[in-house]
């Protein structure tokens, strides 16, 4: 019974663990920087405990011995206070406290750390209005809402923002910060297993903002250079791929290359596309059918509103056709 | 104007030109209904449309107005107002004076919050409320397209600088009024924490007034402050805003504190345990209040040593508070506790506090902030300390001057199951949120994705702010039905420990027909059980001498209600609208000025009449 009691916390912990997605959860760590905020959420919440278990034993205990019971008219003591009593209550709380914001401030500190030594990539992360652009300064590459990492490598993350404040926040990987326009922020994460981590803007950026969903793909080095090796080219050249899907490339640059670019060529006002055909989910958040791709092309403002891509409502059909059949055709980990 | 002749004038002019502290005080309560039952019908479409994952009850642009006005109705014209409405009643009462310090203030203040909260809210008529959430963060609310955030910058300008003026009145109406004997140390526990709101509303208001303008300049006028492309800087509106915002949750909770001694005490039959450690807790939390504000900002970029230091400071405030805490339950331990309606909701406002405390010294932990900033949790943990502290005051204090302001007292019956399933619908609403917000439901947003393990959480959630809007409903009905439990005595719970407790019910227009003596904390209860049951008179009987009436609050404040029309489409060519605008309100100003107004007496036999 006695080593019962002990295990209640770690229980409790486990229930809202038990609730969770892996890839999501802020209370199931997957990386160092995610394990030392997770440590953090449970030292302060034991504590925590503590005092509402405090609060309560004595709160409980006040209403039930000294409930008023019928006929009964005693007037109490009118007691004034007690130093001793407020020495204690004062006392006790800032040695709780104490026990808190010393590893806290620790952390904080490492948290802040930018470490460059070898081996360390850096990313860009750049949010828009409702999309984020992740550039790797040390392979002149840009891709758009996925940001592919290699495990067990340290990944600094430089912030920015071309509009309103977002934040970037991988709750499995590592708390948020903020994108600020004209500031750019700093933080770290590092991801030991390979897997999908799911991203969320976490700053009221306007009607979109719950659809500016990103996500963190971490894959062995190797595989990620070679994703990196290929994400600077254009993935297909005439011939390799079907004629159909040349037919709609033709159609890309005419309508699309000047805001979305394929490897280093065409423009930057929307995501990248060069790994298009791996995506799991389009726009962020919808899940990739050929239906749901024509639907945001056709008409963007209804599924994302306030996004900047402006309507092809009118593209006939056979070009719609031709253009998604090319869009899903650009793969680069194959 | 004697008595008789403000008789003969309708009744909407009395109320439109009283300076009277108790009709003021009963307008700001009953505009801080209204805007309360708004707020809460905002929330509930909010709730509805997060029921279900990808859920379409509401736009995305609409709810995001939903979140901006809820939260901004909430804070400037519900909260606080309904705290604004018990401090302007009960605290001349508590510390034995005839009014407050400047009652033409008093309504200018009021008139400017009423006329502030109504242009707000014009704004869901004309093309959008603001949309950039209650924070109004740059550069999402100065790129704003629309005139919803014109309308918040104006509305909240004209609102606040009513705030402000009713703080000043406060504090010096406490500094100046108090009775005879009344020294600081022996004021109640409500008077205090209203001394120190006052001063934070002093001290804090004006950040907002400054960030507003700049922001009003910035649309409006096209001026750059927060414009990066121009050199702007988009973190100083965040820094004003704190500056301000911090503050603000303490000037709500603080007279709430303040009306959880009184009722605690009240139906303990105790005198408050640690008196002076309440007083001094009370002005610890307020000076601290100031030096928190970039909490709100963990993540904005501000470096691991402001982090820290802003985290260390944050949690030294639970130390005032734990006190405050243990103080209450002392206070209880040893009394004979009444579990009336109004006590329902103090003893309920200890275990929810203390739970939204323990998130707030959570939230101080910087490093683990990362991952509960904007989400959830935060969310959940202001809701517990703004309903479990704010609102559950905001009842039980209802409940408990009921009778001292109306007349009746609310019916027990339907008080209890309005207070049962509040409280119910309040923990279902908000427990839940905090692992939302842990498993990773960012906070703010119109809708969420299936599959992600947020559906039945949510779902909870919604149900629980069905409970509560039932539960205000049956509040409501109970404020019509019981009307028929009149009551006259003085203290009608006779268990009254200070002032407001000694004059007739309905009150005197002049309050206290001789200004009462002091001789202890808890004035009335010292007289029960050590003098005869009766305040002694510091003075002896004589003509009352009154303020009148006037209508130039009302103008003053509709000048600046037209001027803001101007200011919000001043690009549709409406200059003229705000000049116009900006004369009525200086031409009250200038008639108030020259016009020379000694006020009235009330006859002493008059007196000696309402009495009996």
């Amino acid at each position: 019974m006695k080593y019962l009691w002990r295990l209640l916390p770690f229980t409790f912990i486990l229930l809202i663990v038990g609730c969770g997605q892996q890839n999501l959860s802020a209370l199931d760590p997957q990386g160092p920087v995610a394990d030392m905020q997770f440590s953090l959420i449970r030292l302060s919440l034991y504590i925590m405990i503590f005092v509402i278990v405090v609060v309560f034993a004595l709160y409980l205990i006040v209403l039930f011995k000294f409930r008023e019971r019928p006929g009964d008219t005693h007037i109490p003591k009118q007691v004034h206070g007690n130093k001793a009593l407020e020495v204690i209550w004062t006392t006790i709380p800032i040695i709780l406290l104490l026990i808190l914001a010393i590893p806290n401030v620790m952390a904080t500190f490492e948290l802040a750390e930018i470490d460059d030594s070898e081996g360390a990539i850096t990313i860009r992360a750049h949010a828009h209005l409702f999309w984020w652009e992740f550039e790797y300064p040390d392979h002149d590459i840009i891709a758009g809402q996925e940001m592919y990492i290699p495990t067990n490598t340290r990944i600094n993350i430089e912030l920015e923002s071309s509009d309103v404040i977002h934040a970037f926040w991988v709750p499995a990987l590592a708390g948020k910060q903020d994108n600020v326009p004209g500031i750019t922020n700093t933080m770290w994460l590092e991801a030991p297993n390979e897997g999908v981590y799911l991203g969320k803007c976490a700053e009221l950026c306007g009607p979109a903002h719950w659809q500016m969903d990103f996500k963190v793909i971490a894959v062995d080095p190797d595989t990620f250079e070679t994703w990196a090796a290929n994400m600077a080219e254009v993935p297909y050249e005439e011939g390799e791929i079907t004629e159909y899907a040349v037919e709609g490339r033709a159609i890309f640059e005419a309508n699309c290359l000047s805001c979305h670019a394929i490897g280093n060529e065409g423009g930057n006002f929307g995501p990248n596309l060069t790994n298009f055909g791996e995506r799991t989910v389009y726009a962020g958040y919808m899940e990739a059918t050929d239906e749901n791709l024509e639907n945001f092309i056709r008409d963007p403002q209804e599924w994302k509103p306030g996004n900047n891509m402006p309507a092809f409502s009118d593209m006939p059909q056979e070009d719609m056709d031709a253009l998604i059949e090319y869009l899903k055709s650009l793969k680069v980990l194959d | 104007m004697s008595n008789a002749k403000a008789q003969s004038k309708s009744v909407l002019w009395d109320w439109l030109t009283t300076v009277d502290h108790k009709k003021i005080g009963i307008m700001y309560l009953v505009a801080g209904a209204f805007f309360f039952a708004l707020g809460g019908l905002e929330a509930i479409l909010m709730r509805i449309q997060l029921m279900f994952p990808e859920f379409s009850f509401v736009p995305a642009q609409t709810f995001n107005e939903l979140l901006t006005m809820h939260g901004t109705t909430m804070i400037f014209l519900a909260a606080m107002p309904l705290l604004f409405g018990f401090m302007n009643y009960i605290v001349p009462l508590q510390i034995g004076a005839r009014d407050v310090a400047f009652p033409f203030l008093n309504a200018l203040g009021f008139w400017l919050f009423l006329f502030g909260g109504i242009l707000l809210n014009v704004s869901w008529f004309v093309g959008g409320a603001p949309d950039a959430g209650w924070t109004a963060y740059v550069p999402l609310s100065s790129e704003s397209p629309g005139t919803g955030v014109d309308y918040y910058v104006l509305g909240l300008q004209v609102s606040g600088a009513g705030t402000l003026i009713g703080g000043i009145n406060f504090l010096v109406t406490i500094i100046n009024m108090r009775a005879p004997g009344m020294s600081m140390m022996r004021m109640p526990l409500f008077t205090w924490s209203t001394f120190v709101a006052s001063m934070l509303i002093l001290f804090a208001f004006p950040a907002l007034t400054i960030g507003l303008l700049l922001l009003m300049l910035e649309r409006i006028f096209g001026a750059t402050y927060f414009a990066v492309d121009f050199g702007g800087n988009v973190i100083i509106w965040q820094h004003l805003f704190w500056i301000f915002g911090h503050p603000e949750v303490y000037i709500l909770i603080l007279p709430a504190f303040g009306i959880f001694s009184e009722i605690l005490s009240a139906f303990s039959k105790k005198r408050l345990f640690g008196y002076s450690a309440m007083v001094f807790a009370t002005l610890i939390i307020g000076f601290l209040g100031f030096m928190v504000w970039a909490h709100h900002m963990f993540t904005v970029g501000m470096g691991p040593v402001a982090n820290s230091i802003f985290a260390v400071a944050t949690m030294a405030i639970a130390v005032p508070t734990g006190i405050k805490i243990f103080n209450w339950l002392l206070t209880l331990w040893g009394g004979r506790i009444q579990f009336t309606t109004a006590n329902l909701f103090a003893l309920a406002f200890i275990p929810s506090f203390t739970m939204g405390g323990v998130t707030g010294v959570m939230l101080a932990t910087s490093a683990a902030n990362y991952q509960f900033h904007d989400t959830y949790f935060v969310v959940a943990h202001f809701h517990y300390v703004i309903i479990g502290g704010v609102v559950l005051g905001l009842f039980a204090g209802a409940y408990y001057w009921w009778p001292r302001i109306f007349g009746y007292k609310l019916d027990e019956t339907l008080g209890k199951w309005f207070f049962w399933l509040f409280l119910i619908g309040f923990h279902l609403t908000f427990f839940v949120q905090h692992f939302l917000g842990l498993i990773g439901m960012p906070r703010r947003v119109a809708s969420y994705l299936g599959g992600q393990g947020l559906d039945t959480m949510n779902f909870i959630s919604t149900i629980g702010a069905f409970l509560m809007g039932i539960a205000f409903i049956i509040f409501v009905v109970s404020i019509f039905t019981s009307m028929k439990n009149k009551v006259t005595d003085a203290d009608p719970w006779g268990n009254g420990r200070t002032l407001e407790w000694t004059m007739p019910i309905p009150t005197p227009e002049y309050n206290f027909a001789q200004t009462p003596l002091v001789r202890d904390v808890d004035a009335l209860w010292y007289e029960k059980y050590e003098g005869d049951g009766k305040m002694k008179a510091a003075e002896p009987l004589g003509d009352i001498h009154m303020p009148n009436g006037s209508i130039l609050p009302f103008i003053m404040s509709l000048g600046l209600f037209i001027s803001s029309f101007g200011f919000i489409y001043y690009h549709e060519g409406f200059l003229w609208l705000a000049i116009l605008g900006l004369v009525i309100n200086f031409g009250a100003m200038f008639v108030r000025s020259i016009k020379e107004d000694h006020g009235y007496h009330i006859p002493k036999e008059e007196v000696i009449k309402g009495g009996k």
